[in-house]
Order: structure tokens, then C-alpha cells, then sequence
């Protein structure tokens, strides 16, 4: 325990983590938007988008997440010399927040998708009924519904998303495991206590995420 | 896509007909001016040329970096699927004990696990096999990352599926465990006979799409400096300054691989789905348990 308590002034752990709660909020935002409109795509009357939004997540879904990192970082900016910011790090951190967007949106679009599986036909049908055609039927009827059927798989996407951030380390982002790396070499007699303190760092952040998304799916299930 | 096409749409009349011409036609014009721009974008940096694609594809780079590279993804994945898979049945059963303090010391394991990012444990776990492990002589200090992968892989995806093994043995039909009582079976029998097989027979699905999770985060190996796929084809290309056409290769072979597996398991699940009375669908694109998915 010796020089634990001093590693707290040393390191800014707190700091860390905050950057990897930036990460999953900005990524959270992104790749919501983006699934959600691959998830249209794919229940949408036009073949070429449907094709679209089945290569994109079958492409995606499959490709593991360090190397979308990686080549973001050694090929698209190490390559390709496209720098979105001047600052280095900021450039990293959009980088970083690009990628988790780009790979978490296919795991989005599957899960409106589950969602739109459970409205029944009848809702859909009941809106054409009335008039409205595709895009009004799915904005005000379906997906209103989807969504709040989709929230147990969102909800498992965006904890996946909270612990993938550290795979932003690959862009060396200074964000929590990172940290744990340096301090670690730095500090290898107190190795147990560091990895405790950051793991129980992440349990803190992803337990009550859990908690909260199956209270969630509870009270928004649509009663049927 | 017909039987979900229905439920959303009605079959296009002539003005609809236009319109999906029309959009297929728009959707067809930005695909086409996006990959126009990418080849632009690239052709600029001069990551066209030739020599770097052949350099990315020819024999040596299959001999001597991804072949090796993928030999040591499937190897350090196989070996996870089943040391994985052993922790995932212990914990399993030790979460459905009727012994209360097991099933509580069980549960904070699989939570605790299931919570911390693979990343976080591998860095752990690689300082632990390379600073305390490899100096007393128990294994040899190069192979630190090796085993600091496997394990890593195997504590995470160990209890996913302890999970999966508890939530499909309780989303059985009670009847099974009424008529396993019926005839004179003990708590543990019944577990043992009847339960669990119908469990695992539905899990099988779930388990290989947990394979294509486990490959994907072999690839994290990389960070810990474990020579598996992507650190090979990052260092090929390190040596020609081709890295963007070796991780395209290096991501393909991944996108191929994890492709075939995922097709197998919803394949699997339609022809288990007469053996058992548990629901056989691969978990990672259904609702219901909470899974990993990268």
C-alpha cells in the first residue's frame, strides 16, 4: 500500500476517466444518428439503400475495432495527411471518437432493427391506413415503437461503447487504461492496486448503466 | 427481406415505382461521387501506385507476415473459445447453486469480469505475466503477451457465457424441471440431465457468434505487442510504407473470417431449434441477455 495514496496527486485519474465518459457521449451521439439512419435504410422500400445498410454492418460489425483504430490513425492521418485539427491531441481525440461512431453505428442499426421486428404489422399497416406513406409512417408510428423495444440491445451497445473507448488508447488518447499502462510501469510493485482502483473505476461507470437499462426497458416496454 | 418488406410498405404502385427509381438512382449518384472522391483523396497521396497493393498481396506478405500473423489470431482465439468456455460452465453452475454464498461469490466474479474492458485486463495482465509470472521461471518472458491475451479473452468471454448458461438454463420451460421432479430427480439431476443439455444445445448459436467477438478482440493483442494479424501487417507495412493497403488486406481477412462464422451460427440455430426447447437465436443481434459485442 506503501505510495498508493500518492500515486492520487501524481496521476489524474479522475481526468482519465473523464475522457473516456467524453468519448462514450460523443461516440453515443454519433453513432446513434448514423445507426438510426442505417436502420432506415435497411426497412426502407429502396433496394439500393437496403443494400447500403446490410454491406455497412456486415462489413463493420465484422472488422474488429483496433484496426478501424489503427487505420484511422496510421493510415487516414499517417497516409492519407488528413488532419481535422491543428492541436494534436484534439486531432487524436476526433480520430478516436470517429472510429468508436463508425463501428458502434452497426451495432445501433441492429438493434433498431430488433426493435422495428417487435412492432407488430398491424401498427405499420394502421398508418398506411390513415395515409401516411413510408417516411411519415416510420417516423411517427414504427420507430417511436422500435426504439422503445430496442432499449435492452441500445443499452448493451452503449455499455460495449463505454469499455471500447479504451481502444482509444490505440490512438494515444489519455484516457483510463492508458493511464493504468504508465502508472504501472512506473509503479510495478503496486500493479494489484492500480488495475483494482481503475477496474473498479469502470465497474462504478458500466454497473448502474446495466441497472439502469433494464429498469428502463421495464417501464418503456410498450404494453401489447 | 419480402416477409419484412410487407409489414412496413405496400407493394409499389406506379408513382411509388418512379420514386424508388428515382432514389435508387440518387443513392447509386453519392455512392459513385464518394468512391470518386476516396480515389481522388488516395491517388493524391500516391497510395495508388502499384508496387504498394502488389507489395500489400504478393507471396511473401502471405508466407512470411499474415499467414503467420492469422495462425497466432486463431491459435490464442481457439485456445480462448475454450478455456472461455470451461470458466463460462463453472461459473455457470456455480451461479445457479442452491448453496447461497456461491451463488453470491459466483455472481461478483461474472459482474466484475463482465464489467472491466478486455484493454484494461490484458495491460494488466501482460505486466503481471512479463514482472512477476516470467521471473519465477514459469514461463519465458517473450511468450508475456501470449498469455496475457488468452487469459485476458478467456475471464471476459468465460463470463459472458457463464451468463448465457444461467439465463438459458432459468428461460427454460419450468415443465422441464416439473417433470424432471415428477420422476424422482434430485435438484442436481435435474441440473445436470436435463436442464443443462437443453441449454447448451440452445447456447451453441450464442457461442459461436462469442468466437467471432473473442477473434475480434485478439486483435487487441496488439497493444500489449502480441505478433497475431494486425501487428504483422502493421510491420509489413511499416517496411514498404504500404500500411494502409496491408491493414485493408489484414481487415478483409478479419471481415471473411467473422463473416463465415456468423452465417454458421444462424444456420446452427435454425437446425437446433427441433433438439431442445430453449431459444436458439444467436444472441448478439437479439434482445434478452446482456451480451458482449466487441
Amino acid at each position: 500500500m506503501n505510495g498508493f495514496l500518492e500515486l492520487f496527486a501524481e496521476y489524474d485519474i479522475l481526468g482519465a476517466f473523464w475522457m473516456n465518459i467524453r468519448l462514450t457521449v460523443l461516440a453515443a451521439i454519433g453513432s446513434f444518428v448514423l445507426g438510426t439512419v442505417l436502420a432506415v435504410f435497411r426497412i426502407s422500400p429502396v433496394g439500393s439503400l437496403r443494400a447500403i445498410g446490410t454491406s455497412y454492418v456486415n462489413v463493420v460489425r465484422n472488422t474488429p475495432l483496433t484496426i478501424i483504430m489503427v487505420l484511422g490513425v496510421l493510415a487516414v492521418w499517417g497516409q492519407l495527411k488528413i488532419e481535422f485539427f491543428d492541436d494534436f491531441a484534439l486531432n487524436f481525440f476526433t480520430y478516436a471518437v470517429i472510429a468508436l461512431s463508425l463501428y458502434h453505428a452497426s451495432f445501433v442499426c441492429e438493434a433498431i432493427r430488433s426493435g422495428v421486428n417487435t412492432v407488430p404489422q398491424g401498427q405499420a399497416e394502421a398508418a398506411r391506413a390513415i395515409g401516411l406513406s413510408f417516411l411519415p409512417a416510420a417516423r411517427v408510428v414504427v420507430l417511436p415503437q422500435a426504439l422503445r423495444g430496442a432499449i435492452t440491445p441500445l443499452g448493451n451497445t452503449l455499455i460495449a461503447l463505454t469499455k471500447n473507448t479504451t481502444v482509444a488508447a490505440a490512438a494515444s488518447v489519455a484516457e483510463a487504461s492508458g493511464l493504468m499502462k504508465s502508472m504501472i510501469e512506473f509503479n510495478p510493485n503496486l500493479m494489484i492496486y492500480i488495475f483494482l482502483t481503475i477496474a473498479i473505476g469502470f465497474c462504478i461507470i458500466v454497473i448502474p448503466m446495466g441497472i439502469l437499462t433494464t429498469w428502463l426497458s421495464d417501464k418503456l416496454a410498450v404494453a401489447r | 427481406m419480402k416477409a419484412q418488406a410487407t409489414v412496413l410498405f405496400d407493394a409499389p404502385g406506379p408513382k411509388a415505382r418512379r420514386n424508388i427509381l428515382l432514389s435508387n438512382a440518387v443513392a447509386l449518384a453519392v455512392v459513385l461521387v464518394v468512391v470518386v472522391l476516396v480515389l481522388i483523396q488516395l491517388n493524391n497521396q500516391d497510395q495508388l501506385a502499384p508496387d504498394k497493393w502488389i507489395n500489400a498481396l504478393d507471396a511473401n506478405a502471405w508466407a512470411n507476415y499474415y499467414l503467420p500473423g492469422l495462425q497466432f489470431t486463431l491459435q490464442s482465439s481457439g485456445i480462448a473459445v475454450v478455456t472461455s468456455l470451461a470458466f463460462g460452465l463453472v461459473f455457470g453452475f456455480l451461479r445457479l447453486a442452491p448453496f447461497g454464498p456461491l451463488r453470491w461469490i459466483s455472481g461478483v466474479v461474472v459482474e466484475f469480469f463482465r464489467a472491466v474492458p478486455v484493454l484494461v485486463m490484458m495491460f494488466f495482465l501482460y505486466f503481471f505475466f512479463s514482472r512477476i509470472v516470467a521471473p519465477a521461471g514459469l514461463i519465458d518472458s517473450s511468450d508475456a503477451a501470449y498469455y496475457g491475451v488468452i487469459v485476458g479473452l478467456t475471464v471476459y468471454n468465460g463470463a459472458v457465457i457463464a451468463e448465457l448458461v444461467r439465463s438459458g438454463v432459468r428461460s427454460l420451460p419450468k415443465g422441464q424441471r416439473e417433470a424432471a421432479a415428477a420422476i424422482g430427480m434430485t435438484n442436481n439431476q435435474s441440473l445436470r440431465l436435463v436442464e443443462v443439455p437443453q441449454a447448451l444445445t440452445a447456447m451453441l448459436p450464442s457461442l459461436l457468434s462469442q468466437f467471432v467477438v473473442i477473434i475480434k478482440d485478439s486483435a487487441l493483442g496488439y497493444l500489449i505487442g502480441f505478433y497475431e494479424l494486425l501487428q504483422y501487417s502493421r510491420q509489413l507495412g511499416s517496411g514498404y510504407s504500404n500500411i494502409l493497403q496491408t491493414l485493408v488486406v489484414a481487415a478483409l481477412i478479419f471481415i471473411v473470417i467473422n463473416f463465415i462464422l456468423t452465417w454458421l451460427a444462424s444456420k446452427l440455430a435454425g437446425r437446433l431449434s427441433s433438439r431442445t426447447v430453449g431459444d436458439t437465436t444467436p444472441a448478439t443481434s437479439t434482445t434478452g441477455v446482456t451480451v458482449g459485442q466487441a
